[in-house]
């Protein structure tokens, strides 16, 4: 049971659905219990970094989603909660997040030159950069749809995918059971899917 | 980089789709979300589903079929049509969409686009404008292109973004059903005044149309497709084709 955790911040129609869509069982839930009893569990999460990070520690769950992690249990992030994986984030502010992989979550603007346009939305290539278990089956250059203004730097070590948008951004991490995808494979067709399919298997 | 993005556009009535259900390459698909699957599989980069309901249980039976396409359909939705209010934005996000296009409401109500992105996030407001030539000026109609709002549209639209909207639909009343091409100039003057996505809408006639509309204004991101593609003189597979020949980016 893939476990997605509720904690007030954004819209998990579509990525319930797309576990529908793989045969996927999974729950939606806050409840601390449904979380810990879980096999897997997805962090989803949008708009600004603080105003989410505190969401979830309002909702008791940052703790628990830490520990859940740090005990082996398979955890991805996605667009904002792959960004709460990292300890420190400079949106509006310096703010902590979960800690789980080292890096810092970085305006893009920094990374890119001007005048292209921030936020970077739409459709993207992946560059593979080291294999990971999340794209087993899945081409480099596969497109996946973004829709982000910062991202996650200092994680070299840890990037399994950039994608190039005047600089090269992180598309993804990976450190032992905890993934992140700065993208959103709910939104990006097959190879979004896929995806998914492959985390419900790590 | 990123890919330009080639978008169908649904204008759904009381759960049908308007345009198209009558018309050879569609008329045996009788529901949108059909019509949104048929898309998709053929590399549809996102969809708008516009809704020109004007009863409440016209409403009713379009927030159902979004639900069912957005739990079927796993590329970006937009949503258009009545939208007026906070509420609004939260019973077609509810049901599976991930932007919301605002236009006679913004119109009636400019604080709408505001309020919007604080509580959702500039991503998910898109501002949409019908505008018109009105004696040489760019002039923003509402009520779908009924009346004259003496608005100059470039100041409008990036009213609209200062405001919190994350993308521009514009689309040209003057180009618009003539199949004739895209209105370069008129989406020239408001890709130059904004740094927020632009997507070109109105005159798509045939699949050369969008090559020169990315080749002509490299800053325009996507191109909106009603009627080409609902009368099935073309795909979408098609449209991308044609754009990767000419070297323009897209997702294949």
């Amino acid at each position: 049971m893939v476990g997605i955790i509720d904690y007030g911040v954004g819209n998990l129609f579509s990525l319930k659905s797309s576990f529908a869509a793989i045969g996927e069982a999974c729950v939606v839930s806050g409840d601390p219990e449904v979380i810990r009893r879980a096999d897997r569990l997805v962090l989803p999460g949008v708009g600004a970094f603080g105003d989410a990070a505190q969401k979830l520690r309002d909702s008791g769950l940052f703790d628990l989603v830490r520990d859940e992690a740090k005990a082996g249990k398979p955890l991805l992030g996605i667009c904002l909660g792959m960004q709460l994986l990292f300890k420190k984030s400079f949106e509006y502010g310096v703010h902590e997040g979960l800690g789980l992989i080292p890096g810092e979550v970085v305006p893009i603007a920094g990374c890119i030159p001007a005048g292209l346009k921030i936020p970077h939305i739409g459709w993207n290539a992946l560059l593979m950069r080291v294999p990971s278990p999340l794209y087993e089956g899945v081409p480099d250059g596969s497109h996946v749809y973004f829709v982000h203004s910062y991202h996650a730097g200092g994680c070299r070590e840890y990037a399994t995918a950039v994608t190039e948008y005047g600089g090269l951004l992180t598309a993804s991490v990976q450190r032992e059971n905890v993934a992140g995808c700065q993208f959103h494979p709910e939104k990006s067709g097959q190879v979004g899917l896929r995806i998914l399919k492959n985390f419900a298997k790590m | 980089m990123i890919t330009k993005r080639i978008i169908p556009c649904l204008d759904v009535r009381d759960g049908r789709v308007v345009k198209g259900v009558n018309f050879q390459g569609v008329r045996d698909v009788s529901s949108p979300v059909e019509l949104a699957r048929t898309y998709s599989a053929s590399g549809a980069d996102e969809l708008v589903f516009y809704d020109i309901t004007a009863s409440a249980e016209g409403r009713r039976l379009f927030t159902g079929i979004l639900a069912q396409a957005a739990s079927q359909v796993f590329i970006p939705l937009t949503v258009g049509g009545g939208i007026n209010t906070l509420e609004d934005f939260d019973r077609v996000l509810k049901c599976g969409a991930d932007k919301v296009s605002v236009n006679s409401g913004a119109i009636r109500d400019p604080s709408l686009i505001g309020r919007a992105a604080r509580r959702y996030g500039d991503q998910c407001v898109v501002i949409s404008a019908d505008v018109k030539r009105v004696n040489g000026v760019f002039t923003v109609f509402s009520r779908g292109g009924r009346d004259n709002t003496g608005l100059e549209a470039v100041e409008w639209i990036r009213r609209c973004v200062g405001e919190g909207a994350g993308e521009v639909v514009l689309n040209s009343i003057d180009t618009d059903g003539v199949r004739g091409g895209f209105d370069l100039e008129m989406l020239r003057a408001v890709s130059d005044a904004v740094s927020v996505p632009v997507i070109a809408s109105g005159g798509a006639g045939r699949v050369e149309d969008f090559v020169t509309l990315f080749k002509t204004l490299p800053r325009v991101d996507a191109g909106l497709a009603a009627s080409i593609l609902h009368f099935g003189e073309v795909t979408v597979a098609d449209i991308k084709k044609a754009l990767r020949d000419e070297g323009i980016n897209v997702r294949i």
